[in-house]
């Protein structure tokens, strides 16, 4: 399983590049070997706004329909069309496949993300609690 | 959580295991989509050890079967098998089975893992006559091996030539090496292929051998998510979607292994009255025109009344389209119509098409 340094993580496996007011969000190797071959993605209206930890949009493999949870508030800035009609792009590659660009309402929001090393620990509990 | 003999199997092809009706079973190994493209081009190897087996033997047992299932057996040659649903009085579903015949007194019945006890039930309760009936679950493992490649892959192990195993058949004596398993030319997928029924401690060996011997032609282990997607292209019921004990096999479609002529059967008279007062609702294709997949249990809706729901529904690995069953209002049934499916409080678009999505590819017929 692949974590970048320089991103941020959530507790729901999404990750967050920041730059300036905006970031982009995406979804994390593990959120990709647990769904399996993503095959449809929902995104958001550009405009819309988004809240920490709440809905943002939904990705769906053959069997598993999953919630993408914005890790950050904000408004929507613009969503990366080429996986609409391309989902499977997300498991070629998940750190270069953004999903949305939200516009931060409160950049310190970040703070409450994991940082690479906190989120590879995170990761670690969670599968030692499946292996029980 | 039951494990089926190839458990340790399952491990080393690091299939990725989930509750199935209570058994430990694989999903996917490397994939659902791969894994669903090597059996329609070439092959793959399912557990399918989790099934029921009921054996009905005494010289009643002919005359018992007739009783209990919709289709008619009274034809059957022998090392031949029959496709049937068994029902209720109300004409609900029990389940659907296979039947084996070996001879009039002596058949084999595999029925749907999640259902083997409730079955077993059900057919020791209605026992009349000088028979049987006697759940052999645990002296087997299975096997399917399903794909255009099944046969020249499983040839290797075998003297038998499989040519002789037509469509729907089998043979209790294959050799392959030491041992001697049980071939039928049948499956779950709309492919050629076999199911291979062996004794639990040989079950490791026999998956090895496929495994080895499929190689070079790209045959995958295959899960239980590429079962299902399989059998839903081709429109292949699955019980507790498109079959329970609150539809019909009629109202399903499956009016073929429903022989109302022939003598009494539980669930004739209803299926009867069903037929002849017409049929209130149909299983109907469809496919989303705008952007959503279709599960299990999602509403139907036209011009704001609810009309039926989806049984089964699911991206296509082979169309690669968003299709899927409805239960269906009989009105709003017909081809080409548009409708709503409700997804996450969405009314989206969809229209109804023809089944089976996919043709079946089957072999050897006669």
């Amino acid at each position: 399983m692949e974590i970048k340094k320089e991103l941020m993580y959530s507790k729901t496996h999404e990750w967050v590049k920041a730059d300036g007011q905006k970031a982009y969000i995406g979804l994390t190797d593990y959120a990709r070997i647990q769904l399996g071959q993503i095959v449809f993605i929902d995104l958001p209206e550009i405009n819309s706004t988004a809240e920490a930890e709440q809905s943002l949009a939904e990705v769906e493999s053959v069997k598993a329909v999953a919630e993408v949870l914005s890790p950050i508030s904000g408004t929507v800035n613009e969503v990366n069309e080429a996986l609409i009609n391309n989902p499977e792009l997300i498991n070629e590659d998940v750190y270069g496949s953004w999903l949305v660009l939200i516009e931060m309402s409160d950049p310190a929001e970040i703070n409450n993300l994991m940082n690479s090393e906190e989120y590879e620990n995170f990761c670690k509990t969670l599968s030692e609690e499946e292996s029980h | 959580m039951k494990r089926t003999p190839l458990y340790e199997k399952h491990l080393e092809y690091k299939g990725k295991l989930i509750d199935f009706g209570g058994w430990e079973l694989p999903v996917e190994y490397v994939g659902i989509i791969p894994e669903h493209e090597a059996v329609r081009n070439s092959a793959g190897l399912f557990d399918v050890s989790h099934m029921g087996e009921v054996t009905v033997t005494g010289e009643d047992a002919e005359k018992y079967i007739q009783k209990m299932v919709t289709n008619d057996i009274s034809n059957m040659d022998v090392m031949q098998i029959y496709y049937s649903p068994m029902c209720y009085p109300n004409g609900g579903v029990v389940d659907d089975l296979l039947i084996y015949k070996y001879n009039r007194e002596k058949y084999l019945l595999v029925i749907n893992a999640a259902n083997t006890e409730k079955d077993v039930e059900w057919l020791q309760s209605n026992v009349s006559g000088n028979l049987k009936v006697k759940n052999v679950s645990s002296e087997y493992a299975q096997l399917a091996l399903q794909g255009p490649k099944a046969q020249k892959i499983l040839q290797k192990l075998t003297d038998k030539n499989l040519d002789d195993i037509k469509f729907f058949h089998f043979c209790d004596e294959v050799p392959i090496g030491e041992m001697k398993v049980f071939v039928s030319r049948n499956g779950y997928t709309g492919e050629d292929g076999f199911e291979v029924l062996v004794a639990p401690q040989e079950a490791e060996k026999l998956w090895d051998r496929i495994i080895e011997a499929g190689k070079e032609d790209g045959l995958l282990p295959a899960g239980l998510g590429a079962r299902d997607t399989l059998r839903f292209e081709v429109c292949l019921p699955l019980y507790g979607h498109e079959i329970n004990d609150s539809i019909t096999p009629l109202e399903a479609g499956l009016g073929f292994f429903v022989k109302l002529d022939k003598d009494d059967f539980i669930g004739k008279e209803e299926l009867m009255n069903q037929k002849s007062s017409g049929l209130k609702r149909k299983l109907c294709g469809i496919e989303m025109i705008d952007r959503g997949i279709p599960r299990a249990g999602f509403e139907v809706f036209s011009e704001g009344r609810k009309i039926g729901y989806i049984t089964s529904g699911s991206y296509s690995p082979t169309l690669k389209k968003n299709i899927g069953l409805a239960l269906m209002d009989i009105e709003f049934s017909e081809e080409g119509r548009e409708v709503e499916v409700l997804i996450r409080n969405k009314l989206l678009k969809t229209k109804i098409i023809k089944k089976p999505f996919y043709a079946k590819k089957y072999k050897n017929k006669r």
